[in-house]
């Protein structure tokens, strides 16, 4: 599919490639901010990509609609994508009040809970898109055997750093807030930082799998960056 | 350094600046002040460059007192204050540029939000990720506090005056899409014929609006995509929310349109209670509505002349041309 750039506003617009959540398309979104990454292109300030589009910010004085749309179709049609993001395992805790829907989600797949986090682990997620809150990276590739639906109502505030599942996807909350994913872990790691150089620990493209930790090391990770 | 201590910190007070460009894809939102020309006004006010930091006024204004002068403030927007020198109280009106010294205290009043006060030299805040703009969500700065010292870069001058700056007026214009498609042609025309009030829970991420309930030709989700100041979701209850400068980087609600960038400060100066309207204009359009608004704002500049303002050295710092290419 030829992808369509439609305008947000009059300082940016959003080249959209699908209407589907799918690693293809995403690949693509990934793909092509890649290529302006090399180009940086005049009159483009900014680029972000989401699930299966890109939204690029421009000043419409210095480019016009119309040259970037051309733009667009001529850097988008680049087609080799070699995966350039890197490759976490990040640890997590399942214990207790930190997995509030463990049990439920495992007894939704018919499975036990230890069953379903070592399946878990096993999975290698793929960065789609970072959103929602700073740091929020949506992680895509949970398999159909692991997968649950976003609860009915959501939590008011779900605390920092929760892993969750909803919906094919797992993420891990920077921050507390409402939301309404399933909680099925914490990590003892810090997901966003401010004064770091980078400030966020996943980056768009980036890979992720989840190591299971006990207390004992849970603790020991978190007081690593408290201090 | 000039340093101010904060006697009462106001409400709805915090440090904002052009905004934190270049991490959206971190999902980090731009911030910045909500009305960026008035923020420059102030800093003009204030003989502060471009693309200085302010305190943003959103509610209640703050009460300063000044440890260590001489500074120079200016004042953007609808305050009334007074200020406490040797004893003596004199009345201070807005659209000021002042000089204040070691031991003033100024009370300040804002009758109608929003206001910018502006410091000599631009408000010293820490940048992080590149700007000082406050985003407490993040831990980027937090709301200003009773006891905050603020510092800023010492100044004196004589004082200066300038007529305000108007915000506009009429229905807000806004390009339609990304998701136009989500929404039937009844749809939109009952989106552009009403009047929508603002609603109370509106804040610096969202101006949430009520009016008639706006249907969607199939869900109010889409697979989420990039969002931005102005854009205006429809979540499935139909009342539309406009987000602004706080708003998150990506969203999931079809989008029927986003503001064009020379009413973004508008937005700003509808309050809870008060209505507006949406008017669909095209890019042409959104171009000229840009340039009107440059050739308004250079005309406030040149009225501030006539109000005695030293111009000679405004341009030997290349303040306005920084402050316009910037905003």
């Amino acid at each position: 599919m030829t992808p369509v750039l439609l305008p947000l506003g009059d300082e940016a617009a959003t080249l959209r490639f699908g209407e589907a959540i799918d690693l293809a398309l995403n690949a693509r979104a990934h793909a092509f901010c890649a290529v302006l990454d090399a180009a940086r292109p005049k009159g483009l300030r900014e680029w972000a990509p989401a699930f299966a589009s890109v939204t690029l910010w421009y000043d419409p004085d210095a480019l016009s609609f119309d040259e970037l749309n051309a733009l667009c179709l001529r850097l988008a049609s680049t087609p080799d994508f070699s995966h350039t993001g890197r490759v976490h395992e990040l640890p997590f805790c399942a214990e207790g009040e930190f997995a509030p829907d463990l049990f439920e989600t495992a007894a939704r797949n018919g499975m036990t809970a230890r069953d379903w986090l070592e399946a878990f682990s096993k999975v290698t997620f793929e960065v789609y898109m970072l959103g929602f809150l700073p740091g929020f990276a949506y992680l895509g590739g949970l398999p159909k055997f692991l997968d649950a639906p976003r609860l009915a109502t959501p939590r008011k505030i779900v605390p920092e750093r929760s892993v969750a599942v909803a919906d094919g996807m797992c993420a891990a909350y920077p921050f507390a807030s409402p939301g309404g994913w399933r909680l099925v872990g914490r990590t003892p790691l810090q997901m966003f930082d401010a004064d770091a150089k980078t400030p966020t620990r996943l980056a768009p493209g980036d890979r992720v799998r989840w190591r299971l930790v006990g207390v004992g090391e849970f603790l020991a990770l978190e007081a690593q960056w408290r201090g | 350094m000039a340093r101010l201590i904060v006697e009462h910190p106001g409400l709805g007070v915090s440090i904002q600046d052009s905004g934190r460009t270049g991490f959206r894809k971190l999902g980090v939102p731009v911030s910045g002040a909500l009305d960026q020309r008035l923020r420059i006004a102030a800093n003009i006010l204030a003989g502060a460059p471009e693309p200085a930091a302010v305190l943003e006024v959103l509610l209640a204004a703050p009460v300063l007192r000044v440890e260590q002068g001489p500074l120079r403030l200016g004042l953007a927007g609808a305050f009334s204050g007074v200020l406490f020198r040797d004893g003596d109280e004199k009345k201070i009106d807005s659209w000021r540029g002042l000089t204040l010294h070691t031991g003033d205290r100024l009370a300040l009043k804002l009758l109608r939000p929003p206001g910018s006060i502006g410091f000599s030299g631009g408000l010293d805040a820490p940048a992080r990720l590149g700007s000082r703009s406050t985003y407490a969500r993040a831990g980027l700065g937090g709301p200003l506090g009773r006891g905050d010292i603020l510092t800023c870069a010492p100044a004196e001058g004589a004082d200066l005056a300038a007529p305000p700056l108007g915000s506009g007026e009429g229905p807000v214009r806004f390009i339609p899409g990304p998701q136009a498609e989500a929404f039937s042609p009844e749809t939109f025309a009952t989106f552009t014929a009403s009047r929508w009030t603002v609603r109370p829970e509106s804040d610096r991420m969202g101006l949430r609006l009520a009016g008639p309930r706006l249907t969607h030709e199939k869900s109010a989700n889409i697979v989420s995509d990039g969002v931005t100041p102005g854009a205006i979701q429809i979540p499935g209850d139909g009342q539309p929310i406009v987000l602004r400068a706080d708003g998150q980087t990506s969203g999931g609600y079809a989008k029927i349109g986003c503001v064009i960038s020379a009413d973004l400060d508008r937005l700003a100066h509808v309050l809870p209670g008060e209505e507006l309207s949406f008017r669909a204009v095209d890019l042409a359009e959104a171009a000229r509505a840009r340039a009107e608004q440059r050739a308004a704002f250079e005309k406030w500049r040149q009225a501030l002349a006539t109000f005695g303002f030293d111009e000679d050295k405004l341009w030997s710092e290349n303040l306005i041309s920084g402050a316009i290419s910037g905003a």
